[in-house]
């Protein structure tokens, strides 16, 4: 395949960003968008071009590393999967393909198409997560969860961390990344000393880190690759609700 | 130098709890007036992090991801084991304990496995307590599996994704102490030196990844965390990123590494597809449950399957080998990793492999969908089926898996006695980067256990004993072996920022890996580990003339960074060929041809290697002294594995 | 009150006002329609007429109205505080509009909703405004109690001292300002008539994204909910309301 690539190239978070347009030719249907690029970064390195720059790990689509907003969409054309684990058969040969990082202001581009997303690590510091220190702890069979309970917790804990979410949405909201972590701990019973303290912190922090708000157009659950489902936004709003007016 | 383990004496269940009491603490009071920096943010590293940030040390740590979170024990897919015996069928610490030095080949310490197996249950706990979300039965208690051919069911699961559950777990720990103000996190920063003041390890180097600045930060106490070496491969299922750097700069400035030559190669993984390729992907094992290997039983078969003349599907029955089943009677599919994985290996070498390559066998589901139905096969392996498809591109319901062995784990690392603590005072090493636990090979579920006994339960014990005996005085940054470890760091950098070749790093790495993997793989032998050892060598020497590393320091720079890995990767490279020269026997993930049972199997010389092989830099280009620490063997019996 | 105004103006607190405002809307737009049913009765308007004068000078609804008129206010406004805020969100446009999968009115509610806000404004110039400035044509309405049948006339101002119903004689006298009237006449006009076609088709989209969005908002989602939600948000509010509040002004140009 011999495919058009217009790439995002931006110095640092405080340059302007622009299109810049590379050939990527003699691509295989088996490399995985990544190692498509990969190839093109060895042909510019080979040139004494500066390659591109995009955050990249696993690449089994688990670490939550890679991200990329391929033609318009968060890791891709393909829904349920990660750009690492995109492959080259989802394009035809001639293609042009746009590529740009993660658009939030919450997320600043650090090169290329590599973004800051530690707003999401401040916003788990704020309250994601069950105050028990090392050790100390009840015998792990003490705690019975329903299997419903825990496999509906276990639905929200998936969540990779890698901010389609918010690039997915129209204003940059970071609703379902949030209430996946809210949803998990106000499921299960370790959670609930805290539950509403961290609805709150968690609301709030994300507030202050300055992302968006949510109406509700679902474009997130859409396309998030491990499947995150909007009611846990509903939950994180009925949390958040109960610790505001309710339990005050 | 004599390497002492300090493996506390007496029996064996007492030795953990007596070398707990017999350890130094710190006054509660004094805690907050020490730093100690931990260096990646794994399973181990985010796990001592925290419990130490707990205790009221000042904790720095860091990471060269973007997040704590994404360190690579969030890939690990089976599970984790823990003695529980929640299923009542026989399981016990003493049996986990016994599994684990046999799985390892009679090549770890009992008294490290034991106190593993000992800790496992707390992990556990731990876990749980912290939200970690296990699979559960119908009545709301935990469920467990059987995991890697054990005889109990041990083995505590996540679904697919145990690493990333148990991770998160450990960074939400982390996450409340930076939030506490205990632990302040560096991301994007990569560790590149150690620095040692008196002999002590008492600060790093490390490089800002986003603006290149080269920083120190002292401490009285460093634990590198920082996982595996597997990508001295070059292809592997390890994470992009990891690397050998951290370790490998330790080892220069004195810490042994100890068995480098133990590398675990994993049998169920995808195959390679072409050149381009980057990683390799793993399948869970216990898709060898229900699935049958096999290749064709004539090369010329198998020939017409590569160019694509036949399918599997058009193979006569009596026209396949089922390998395993044949050797293996009473294992078959399942016998161990290293066994399944030389097996594969053997064939594809005698040229029955399929695929276009001819470097894969398959892996046959049709008598399974026969015996249980599509539905209940989808159920199993759905996810893993879907996985391979979208890799593959081939349907696993309709046509056998592809698959061939990976490199996975590396049991080797840095020497560490039974406190953690390095040929270095002060300089600790958790999880992977150690040698400690799994011997010769690593029982599947274990690397999780490992990470987290290191982190949760182990090192907050001893770093204290450590810790008390130097006492809480501030440790002087100006000191000029800060300065001097500095310039040294940024020298490196600068000669690796002057190097405009004409070759780049991945091709190095690539050539690396092709060597690395062709003879000092999944079998080895004298004639070919020389010959390695020559290419290897001179692979280095052509690097530091030829290799393109382009930008500057002061920006984010990949082909710097990549670059400053691959040049320890081809250093380690050596090492490692030379640690399996050394040791003229078989064991675990280490076969030498030369060394094997009339059947083929694996050939232990426990009268001369029952040891630990700790090896010790002693400058550029200098052969590394050999250390050894013997093996003692108080409560088990070596036996020869034996699967047939 | 601190802890209020801080949850409030969080940005679930401000999604939460427009949830509890539209919400209401949505409820007014049932007693708006049921009461405006009274336009197809074939009486010359009394019911309609009697209807209009109880709606305006019964006094808790008149408490109500200004409920009403300030949500339509406190909704307008929120949206525009939301969506500025959103905007400083993503600083940087994409070069190509994500394709997400969501419906096309969930990511237009603001051009909805302000096609909406002019209708209404238009809306209470011609009939609110008129009616309560008391520039609407006055009616007397005489039925006959035996027989059923009303007659009816234009009356002066002079003949008007304000609304009167009164029986004489066997005889139900109702006098009134004739809203009735005016509403017929204001849809003689055929681009009045499109132009209210078209704000209740945007009403209808609206609603569609907005009714369900409302209990996501308040965390009524889950799959016991959503169903009836969805059948309600669906068939009462996006189809059935606008249509009967589009059936009026097309009856009357027809008429």
């Amino acid at each position: 395949m011999n495919l058009t690539l217009k790439v995002w190239r931006q110095k640092n978070s405080t340059s302007t960003g622009k299109f810049v347009t590379y050939k990527a030719e003699e691509i295989s249907p088996d490399m995985s968008f990544l190692e498509m690029l990969d190839v093109v970064n060895e042909g510019l390195v080979k040139k004494k071009e500066e390659p591109i720059q995009f955050d990249h790990d696993c690449r089994e689509g688990i670490c939550g590393m890679c991200s990329l907003v391929i033609n318009g969409e968060p890791h891709g054309p393909k829904r349920a999967t990660t750009t690492c684990q995109l492959h080259m058969r989802s394009f035809k040969d001639k293609d042009t393909i746009v590529i740009e990082p993660w658009r939030a202001n919450s997320f600043p581009v650090v090169k290329d198409l590599a973004v800051d997303r530690s707003a999401f690590d401040r916003i788990q510091q704020a309250g994601g997560y069950v105050s028990v220190g090392t050790g100390g702890v009840p015998d792990a069979n003490e705690i019975a969860i329903p299997k419903v309970i825990a496999d509906e917790a276990f639905n929200s804990a998936t969540c990779i961390g890698c901010g389609a979410c918010v690039a997915a949405c129209k204003n940059a909201s970071a609703m379902l990344f949030v209430s996946a972590k809210i949803s998990q701990y106000a499921m299960l019973p370790q959670g609930q000393p805290e539950r509403y303290q961290r609805a709150e912190a968690m609301v709030m922090k994300m507030d202050e880190e300055g992302f968006g708000s949510c109406t509700n157009t679902y474009a997130c659950e859409a396309q998030c690759p491990k499947e995150i489902k909007v009611t846990n936004i509903a939950r994180m709003n009925r949390e958040f609700f109960t610790a505001e007016f309710i339990k005050g | 130098m004599k390497l002492d383990a300090k493996i506390p004496v007496g029996p064996l269940a007492e030795k953990w709890t007596k070398h707990k009491f017999n350890l130094k603490l710190v006054n509660p009071a004094n805690k907050r007036k020490y730093d100690v920096i931990v260096v990646g943010t794994g399973l181990a590293g985010a796990s001592a992090a925290a419990s130490l940030a707990e205790l009221g040390y000042n904790v720095k740590a860091f990471c060269f991801q973007d997040s704590p979170r994404r360190a690579h024990s969030i890939a690990a897919q089976g599970g984790i084991n823990a003695a529980k015996n929640y299923q009542n069928d026989g399981d016990s610490v003493f049996r986990l304990f016994y599994d684990t030095i046999k799985g390892g080949d009679y090549r770890s310490r009992e008294g490290n496995v034991y106190r593993l197996a000992e800790v496992s249950v707390n992990i556990i706990d731990q876990c749980v307590a912290q939200g970690v979300p296990f699979a559960r039965e119908y009545g709301g208690l935990l469920d467990n599996r059987s995991f890697g051919g054990a005889q109990v069911s041990r083995t505590f699961y996540a679904r697919g994704q145990t690493g990333q559950q148990l991770l998160l777990g450990a960074y939400s720990a982390l996450n409340r102490q930076i939030n506490q103000g205990t632990v302040k996190m560096y991301t994007r920063s990569e560790m590149l030196d150690v620095v040692l003041v008196d002999g002590k390890a008492q600060g790093i180097v490390t490089r800002n990844l986003v603006s290149g600045e080269v920083e120190t930060h002292a401490g009285h106490a460093v634990l590198l965390c920082t996982g595996g070496y597997g990508n001295v491969f070059y292809l592997s299922t390890n994470a992009m990123g990891s690397n050998v750097t951290a370790a490998w700069r330790a080892h220069k400035r004195g810490a042994y590494m100890a068995n480098p030559c133990y590398t675990q190669i994993h049998p169920t993984c995808i195959p390679v597809s072409g050149d381009h390729q980057s990683k390799l992907t793993l399948m869970s094992e216990s898709l060898r449950n229900d699935g049958r290997v096999w290749v064709p039983k004539t090369k010329e078969i198998a020939a017409r399957l590569q160019k694509g003349e036949i399918k599997a599907k058009e193979i006569k029955e009596e026209d396949r080998d089922y390998y395993l089943e044949r050797k293996y009677p009473s294992f078959g599919n399942l016998v161990p990793r290293d066994v399944a994985s030389r097996n594969a290996k053997e064939v594809c070498d005698n040229g029955q492999g399929v695929g276009k390559s001819g470097l894969a066998v398959y892996l046959d589901f049709a008598d399974s969908i026969k015996r249980l139905g599509q539905p209940e096969v989808a159920a199993r392996y759905g996810n893993l089926f879907d996985m391979y498809q979208q890799i593959t591109d081939e349907n696993p319901y309709e046509t056998p898996m592809r698959i061939y062995p990976a490199v996975h784990y590396t049991m080797g690392g840095l020497w560490v006695d039974y406190n953690l603590m390095t040929s270095v005072p002060g300089l600790y090493a958790l999880g992977e980067a150690n040698f400690s636990d799994h011997g010769a090979n690593r029982l599947g579920a274990s690397a999780l256990m490992q990470g987290l006994a290191d982190g949760y339960f182990v090192i907050p014990y001893t770093v204290g004993d450590y810790l008390a005996n130097i006492g809480p005085a501030p440790i002087d940054a100006t000191r000029p072996e800060f300065a001097k470890t500095k310039a040294e760091v940024q020298e490196r950098i600068n000669k690796l920022l002057s190097l405009r070749g004409t070759k780049t790093v991945d091709e190095y790495h690539r050539d690396l890996g092709k060597i690395m993997w062709e003879y000092c793989g999944m079998s080895r032998n004298a004639e070919d580990l020389k010959r390695a050892k020559a290419m290897v060598s001179e692979l280095r020497a052509d690097f530091w003339k030829n290799v393109i590393v382009l930008g500057e320091n002061e920006e984010v720079n990949q082909s710097l960074e990549k670059a400053g890995r691959v040049a320890d990767f081809l250093e380690l490279g050596e090492l490692m060929i030379d640690d399996a020269l050394n040791r003229d026997e078989s064991c675990g993930g280490h076969f030498r041809e030369e060394y094997q049972t009339p059947e083929g199997e694996a050939l232990r010389n426990d009268d001369e290697f029952a040891y630990v092989a700790a090896w010790g830099y002693k400058g550029d280009n200098m052969p590394e002294e050999l250390h050894k620490e013997e093996l003692e063997f108080e409560n088990v019996k070596l036996t020869q594995r034996s699967y047939k | 009150m601190s802890n209020f105004s801080k949850a409030f103006s969080s940005t679930l607190g401000r999604k939460l006002i427009m949830c509890l405002t539209g919400l209401f809307l949505c409820s007014f737009l049932i007693v708006h329609l049921t009461g405006n049913f009274q336009l197809f009765k074939n009486d010359g308007g009394l019911a309609f007429n009697q209807y209009a004068h109880f709606m305006t000078h019964f006094t808790p609804i008149k408490v109500v109205s200004y409920l009403l008129y300030s949500s339509i206010l406190i909704h307008t406004i929120w949206a525009l505080i939301i969506t500025l805020k959103n905007k400083k969100a993503r600083p940087v446009a994409y070069a190509i509009t994500p394709k997400d999968g969501s419906i096309w009115s969930s990511r237009n509610m603001g051009v909805l909703g302000t096609i909406l806000f002019v209708f209404i404004v238009v809306h209470m110039a011609n009939f609110w405004y008129k009616y309560h400035q008391g520039y609407t044509p006055l009616i007397e309405y005489r039925t006959d109690l035996n027989s059923g049948a009303t007659m009816s006339r234009t009356i002066s101002e002079s003949e008007f001292t304000g609304y009167v119903s009164y029986i004489d004689n066997g005889i139900e006298i109702t006098k009134s300002e004739d809203l009735y009237l005016e509403v017929s006449n204001a849809f003689q006009q055929w681009w009045l008539v499109l132009f209210y076609v078209i704000a209740m088709a945007a009403l209808s989209f609206h609603l569609v994204h907005g009714f369900q969005s409302a209990f996501q908002t308040l965390g009524w989602n889950n799959s016991k909910y959503r169903p009836l939600i969805k059948f309600i948000g669906v068939w009462i509010f996006s189809i059935l309301i606008p249509i009967g509040f589009a059936a009026m002004p097309i009856y009357f140009f027809f008429k």
